[in-house]
């Protein structure tokens, strides 16, 4: 296949880059610029390598179009894993720093930069790329269609990882917004803005051109997910720059309108990156693993449409106690309370698919991850509109329980489901038996899942601590501790904290060899406990 | 009238109700007479191929 236009762009691309690093207003975006130069300058080159100069293939062409595009999945879930381990490493490193300050490396190794670096990396880089690779698969096989568009996918993957890496390297040299979860500066975002219409336009036109009738459910959430971030990006990063040529900009919104902007975006990318696009992941892959279609298919499609109408209003659950008007802070309680029940009706479903098949989490190590992940939605939905209660909240806010919570969401849910998706789709995708070794992945279930369990109870002992020190008076009316007091303690719960981390990182790198080895196409010999091999279906 | 309470009127009056009115009449079409034979159907999509 020949990219020629595609090398060209690229070209023009990388000469654009140079003239940005050029003409800069300032030197951030000079240093930011010539990041971007190197990085297009290498595709370019690769790219060029890349062309060939035989007459094309006509009969090779026509077949391809009638199967699935399946390679840039295969991309998707080698990038999924290198960012995964990357974005925990990060995480890892950011837990030491905040227990020994002096590992803080000034300037570009700072927690306030590395720290963003690590929820990107995770959320974005890890997520999104699962995010994207399993929609690509779930869409083809569910819409007996392949992806809309031609390279178009293809465009969506580099170009989403060129948006990760300016991300990235942006923090690191000091560039950011300062908006939770979107602190790209405003070209960045732009970009952002480019691919994530073609990623729509991919996975519409695939739905569009379906052979199937009927849009299975799974779709529905991942076509929610990129719909409502595709808004959420856009409205929060509404911003005006001081020059075409700088990173500096300033946000469209004043005050707590801007606040409120930020957790309507915060919030919403919880709601819609990490729980509607990975409850599409959990409506697919389960129902495969288990071979058994999903416990209430209607309970799905109600779950779907009261997750859309009830999360978007959750928001404002960020800024109780501030200038935001009360009756905001009670609406925006009063709807995540109600969200216990679709978050509760989506996990039961998820369970239940296994009725009658339950004996699969003794015997089968990659179901027993998906319930585990299915689990911690619950309790993580659980644990979330409790905390938004503005009596509880006013001791949980600004401390480590939030962080907590966050993790047991995040590695628990987000993490576990994302394992399992891998793990099911690596065999399929490269066309081999099994996994080069399902022990291993057993090792990765209780390394992770203890490594969380860990990390969650830890920082609710910090978190609960923490609160009730700033809230300690003497019976003068005098706070008893100072703040200094309150982070001293923290100290053990916070080296504990690393600990939990290590071990869910360690967990990703066993996954990252056991990827590789079954890409590499080796099998380990192995018993796996609790079952003879030969009586695992067949795949 | 300023456009922030124009909007906040809307909101809590017409908007709501349509949105509430809107997702009501959602549940209340997955749940009709007929619908689980055709949700059955649905829910075996993913198992009909590889």
């Amino acid at each position: 296949m020949n990219y020629v236009s595609e090398t060209i762009l690229l070209a023009v691309g990388t000469f654009l880059a140079l003239l940005g690093a050029a003409y800069a207003y300032d030197n951030l975006f000079a240093s930011h610029m010539w990041v971007l130069f190197f990085v297009l300058l290498v595709s370019t080159v690769v790219m060029l390598r890349k062309i060939s100069f035989a007459p094309a293939g006509q009969a090779s062409k026509s077949r391809a179009e009638s199967e699935y595009l399946d390679e840039v999945i295969k991309y998707g879930v080698i990038a999924t894993v290198f960012w995964g381990v990357v974005g925990f490493l990060v995480g890892v490193v950011v837990a030491l720093q905040l227990a020994f300050p002096d590992l803080n490396i000034e300037p570009w190794f700072n927690f306030g930069r590395v720290r963003p670096l690590h929820t990107s990396a995770v959320i974005f880089a890890f997520g999104g790329n699962a995010l994207i690779a399993t929609s690509f698969y779930v869409v083809q096989r569910t819409c007996r269609a392949r992806l809309f568009g031609g390279n178009l996918a293809w465009f969506v993957f580099w170009g989403y990882q060129l948006f990760i890496v300016m991300a990235a390297t942006g923090y690191l040299l000091g560039i950011t917004q300062s908006r939770e979860y979107a602190e790209p500066e405003w070209y960045v975002d732009i970009w952002l803005t480019i691919v994530w219409v073609a990623y729509l336009l991919v996975f519409l036109g695939t739905i569009l051109k379906r052979k199937e009738p009927h849009i299975y459910v799974a779709n529905w959430f991942y076509l929610g997910f990129i719909v409502t971030i595709a808004m959420l990006h856009v409205v929060n990063n509404l911003a005006v720059p001081v020059s075409f040529l700088g990173v500096k900009s300033y946000s469209a919104f004043a005050g707590v309108q801007d606040a409120l902007t930020q957790w309507w975006y915060g919030h919403n990318a919880v709601g819609f990156f990490l729980t509607a696009g990975f409850l599409g992941m959990m409506y697919y892959f389960v129902p495969k693993q288990v071979n058994r279609p999903v416990y209430s298919y209607r309970l799905s499609i109600i779950h779907f449409w009261a997750l859309i109408f009830m999360y978007i209003w959750a928001g404002p659950h960020h800024l109780h106690y501030t200038a935001l008007p009360d009756w905001a802070q009670t609406l925006g309680m009063v709807f995540s309370i109600m969200l216990w029940m679709p978050s509760w009706g989506g996990m039961i479903n998820g369970l239940m698919t296994l009725s009658g098949a339950w004996d699969k989490i003794r015997t089968d190590p990659i179901v027993r991850m998906m319930v585990m992940a299915i689990a911690f939605y619950g309790m993580a939905t659980f644990e979330g509109p409790m905390m938004s209660v503005k009596a509880v909240n006013s001791l949980s806010h600004y401390t480590d329980w939030t962080i907590g919570h966050v993790h047991s969401g995040a590695l628990g849910w987000n993490g576990m489901i994302t394992f399992g998706a891998i793990y099911y789709l690596t065999p399929k995708l490269w066309n081999r038996r099994r996994l080069y070794s399902l022990q291993l992945v057993n090792w990765h279930f209780w390394l992770a899942t203890l490594g969380i369990v860990v990390y969650a109870a830890v920082m609710w002992v910090a978190g609960v601590q923490q609160g009730l020190m700033w809230r300690e008076y003497d019976d003068q009316g005098f706070l008893v501790y100072s703040f200094a007091e309150s982070v001293a303690a923290m100290l053990p719960y916070y080296v504990l904290r690393a600990v939990g981390g290590a071990m869910f990182l360690t967990g990703a790198l066993l996954m990252a060899f056991n990827v590789t080895m079954t890409i590499l196409g080796y099998e380990r010999q192995e018993t796996v406990s609790g079952a003879a091999p030969a009586l695992q279906p067949a795949e | 009238m300023e456009a922030y309470t124009a909007l906040r009127q809307f909101a809590d009056s017409w908007g709501l109700m349509g949105m509430a009115l809107f997702f009501l009449g959602v549940v209340l079409f997955t749940l009709r007479p007929g619908s689980e034979a055709q949700a059955k159907k649905a829910a075996q999509i993913p198992l009909k191929e590889d």
